[in-house]
């Protein structure tokens, strides 16, 4: 009686009201929480035991920091320019053999211990982070600046990333045949106990403490920096950033140096902890773009969220499952997020 | 000498002819209205104005210079700013990084220019970290005016600035508009709200079809018994 009362009050029908608590972001935390539980549940079943999980749930963190440098940009340039830019794994491709190619021209010096890698790898990847910037930033001058200038629609603008892809894989086969690499061959990578029976690689550690540095440097930039905060108005209202005065030209540039200078640090990272293959950024564009649409599309520090629950479910997933398939999960994540809050964790609903 | 000349301004959108040899003048430091029915080209002639549509023929002149085909971001260096009607504030910025960007052009500190605006909207200044996307549509209006007043134009051009506002804050935005103006910065806008912008306005030009109609100061419009029956409702 009284929900009727309510409906002829103007109030929303109880299957409106449910969908939209079904919808809430509550609910989609909730509902993540729940695919972690399950997966711990499921593996445990297993025989799993609680330390390595927690072990699997600590280099979760730390893949998520990898993804969410390739996610940060991927946002940034889908935030700036509406490039859903399908090149973007492949950027942290290239970041990784372009790190390869000074391993071999430098000489190998000692390894900085704990770590396997020696202080030649530091240098590099300072080297690295701004030629794969300017990398992007030169498919933009030579694709999308053109494809802009006609208003290109964002299908068109896929399509050509989809090229920028291809072309550099095709670089990278090129130059260093489709064999699996590593930087140092031969160098046992042990893992040690962090507390509680806990075992990560100490490369690990690194690799997470760089990527929350980097992350840092980029929260200064965009919070305090004119240029950055240029680029988070661009992002908001393009047209409107036009008519202040902003100098869009240059809020693009910096995008293109700031997305794809991360991705090259994110490249050099994930070849580190794992292999280089010339296909491996490319099977990250699903957990990428998993991680940007979980923590709404456009939003810097939305993908660092996403990045890091992807990252901790595909670890974990792994207790049981191939680690081949961790795509897979990322993108069983993706389907969940699109199901019942396509905005994002940090949208509103029927906006970006 | 005029601060705005425009005159016989042909423009459009593709093939589509909206404005039909406009003119119109602001002289400095006045207050200038364009009414008119719907779809007769108000916003049409603003944006050709600020430079987010081209000239097909005629020309638009800022102070001596020929600004017809000029770019939005090169007009904003010569002294003019446009609040578009809708969508006229960066949401997810804060009030002050909103003025901020409305100053992007200048190099240096903008802490004094974002004092005069606190000033003139003493309501933006308790609110100055809160998102702009946050706020209600009157405010919304102010931080939309104060970002356009921070490179502390010549001629501000309003479109449509009390649109969708309840009627207290259409008279508060209305008596901002005239706030700025006794500042010395001529306005240009655009307002369904007829009446109250006739009242404000030095001059008023009535566009129909894309042409000028009628024109003449606004309180002679406000007595024209034609402009009276047409856009005053009786």
């Amino acid at each position: 009686m009284a929900r009727v009362l309510a409906r002829r009050a103007g109030g929303p029908r109880p299957s409106a009201r449910l969908r939209r608590a079904i919808g809430s972001r509550t609910a989609l935390v909730a509902l993540l929480a729940l695919v972690l539980v399950g997966l711990w549940w499921l593996a445990g079943a297993q025989g799993v035991t609680g330390q390595r999980l927690l072990s699997l749930a600590v280099r979760g963190v730390m893949l998520g920091g990898i993804l969410a440098l390739g996610a940060i940009g991927l946002t940034l340039i889908f935030g700036v320019l509406r490039i859903p830019n399908f090149a973007h794994g492949d950027l942290m491709t290239w970041g990784a053999y372009l790190a390869l190619f000074g391993l071999t021209l430098l000489p190998a010096g000692q390894p900085l211990a704990p770590f396997s890698f020696g202080a030649e790898l530091l240098l590099l990847l300072v080297l690295v982070m701004p030629l794969v910037g300017l990398t992007g930033y030169l498919l933009d001058r030579l694709v999308f600046r053109r494809l802009r200038a006609r208003r290109a629609p964002s299908v068109i603008l896929a399509m050509a990333a989809l090229g920028g892809a291809f072309l550099l894989r095709s670089v990278i086969y090129l130059g260093w045949g489709a064999d699996f690499r590593n930087f140092y061959t031969g160098r046992p990578r042990p893992a040690v106990e962090l507390f509680a029976g806990i075992r990560v690689r100490p490369d690990q550690l690194f690799i997470l403490g760089l990527a929350l540095l980097l992350i840092f440097l980029l929260y200064l930039l965009l919070e305090r920096s004119k240029m950055g905060k240029a680029m988070r108005a661009t992002a908001d209202n393009a047209d409107l950033a036009r008519i202040s005065g902003i100098d869009t030209e240059g809020v693009i540039r910096w995008t293109w140096l700031i997305g794809g200078g991360l991705a090259g640090a994110g490249g050099v990272m994930f070849a580190l902890d794992t292999q280089l293959r010339p296909e491996m950024g490319w099977w990250l564009m699903l957990p990428l773009f998993s991680s940007v649409i979980l923590g709404t599309i456009g939003n810097a520090y939305g993908a660092l969220v996403g990045a890091l629950i992807i990252g901790v479910v595909w670890q974990t997933s792994t207790a049981f499952l191939n680690p081949a398939y961790g795509p897979g999960v990322a993108f069983a994540v993706l389907i969940l997020v699109l199901l019942f809050r396509p905005q994002g964790i940090f949208g509103r609903p029927g906006g970006a | 000498m005029a601060l705005l000349t425009v005159e016989g301004l042909t423009t459009g959108y593709g093939e589509m002819e909206v404005l039909r040899s406009l003119t119109l003048r602001v002289e400095p430091g006045r207050i200038v209205s364009i009414i008119g029915p719907n779809g007769a080209g108000k916003s049409t002639a603003m944006k050709a104005v600020f430079g987010l549509l081209k000239p097909w023929q005629g020309s638009i002149r800022f102070g001596e210079r020929e600004i017809g085909g000029l770019s939005p971001d090169r007009i904003v260096r010569l002294g003019m700013c446009y609040v578009p009607q809708t969508d006229n504030v960066f949401p997810s910025l804060t009030v002050e990084e909103n003025l901020e960007m409305g100053a992007f052009v200048l190099s240096g500190s903008t802490k004094e220019r974002k004092e005069r605006v606190f000033d003139l909207f003493p309501r933006l200044a308790e609110r100055r970290r809160q998102r702009a996307g946050k706020m209600s549509g009157g405010e919304r209006q102010m931080v939309a005016m104060g970002r356009a007043l921070m490179l502390d134009p010549k001629l501000l051009l309003l479109d449509e600035p009390s649109a969708g506002l309840a009627p207290l804050l259409v008279d508060l935005i209305f008596e901002k508009v005239r706030d700025i103006n006794a500042s010395g910065v001529a306005v240009l806008m655009v307002e369904q709200n007829a009446r109250k912008s006739l009242e404000l306005a030095d001059h008023a030009y009535v566009l129909v079809g894309g042409s000028n109609a009628i024109d003449g100061a606004g309180h002679d419009l406000l007595g024209d018994p034609e402009v009276g029956r047409l856009y005053l409702g009786g």
